[in-house]
């Protein structure tokens, strides 16, 4: 089978974009749709999470409780996109509010996720 | 300006809130964003490792002119090698602390990275002191 990979050379995607791209299920304000997200970052692990550098990333996961709501808090990620078909508690829904994070559901692996992302032209931090 | 937080080990639904409160006080008092992101990044794992190691603990903000002091004393089982816990990787962390998405042995060398200094003193069997500054 032939592939052919293109890789669109956009600086940015805007939240209702990416939520058609993956079929995702957007919570939070409808202001948000229309944010724009630059640099994504895949990763159930938290600590790695807290050591990035970069501003304003969205971060993909499939770990759903509310340590990942609160690590986003703190590193500055403004943008959770669950993968795997996790679900989104009403306690990780609350502290997004109230710290200004938009969540997304979505039923795609993390692999093919962050593969579509790419392809789609978000960037990587490294 | 001083402010006093109590953290309960083991709870990890309000792991995070004392670094949430620190981190709102910071904006309104205007700190440049970097800042505030080092200085919540390095609170949140030391609030995050009392949760996951000690029984209880304590932190102290101290905000002066030109830094803001972190101060973190538990009550817990103590470090009995801070060499080896500074060790990228090194973690003693158990599985329901890796279940929440920590334990990977990145919290202590994390903080040295975001903080300016980074003191620790430690007990074995009765407790650690973190003393965490970020130059403003």
């Amino acid at each position: 089978m032939l592939r052919i990979n293109i890789r669109l050379i956009i600086k940015v995607m805007k939240i209702k974009e990416v939520a058609e791209l993956l079929k995702a299920k957007v919570y939070g304000s409808e202001d948000n749709i229309n944010k724009e997200v630059e640099f994504a970052f895949a990763s159930d692990l938290m600590s790695d999470v807290l050591t990035l550098k970069a501003n304003n990333v969205l971060l993909l996961t499939g770990l759903a409780n509310i340590q990942s709501v609160r690590t986003a808090e703190m590193a500055e990620v403004t943008n959770i996109i669950y993968v795997r078909g996790k679900k989104i508690t009403a306690d990780m829904k609350d502290l997004a509010e109230e710290s200004g994070i938009l969540l997304m559901e979505c039923n795609y692996s993390m692999f093919k996720t962050a593969a579509l992302l790419y392809n789609a032209g978000v960037n990587p931090i490294y | 300006m001083q402010f006093k937080y109590s953290i309960e080990g083991g709870d990890f639904s309000k792991a995070g809130n004392a670094s949430s409160q620190v981190k709102k006080m910071l904006k309104q008092l205007n700190v440049e964003p970097q800042t505030i992101k080092r200085v919540v990044v390095a609170l949140y794992e030391a609030e995050v490792n009392i949760v996951a190691h000690a029984y209880n603990g304590i932190i102290d903000i101290t905000i002066e002119t030109d830094k803001i002091v972190a101060k973190l004393t538990d009550n817990g089982p103590g470090i009995p090698d801070i060499n080896l816990a500074m060790t990228e990787g090194f973690s003693t962390a158990t599985s329901h602390v890796r279940e929440m998405g920590f334990g990977a042995g990145l919290g202590l060398p994390n903080i040295k990275k975001n903080a300016d200094k980074l003191e620790i003193k430690s007990e074995v069997g009765k407790g650690t002191e973190l003393t965490i500054t970020v130059n403003l």
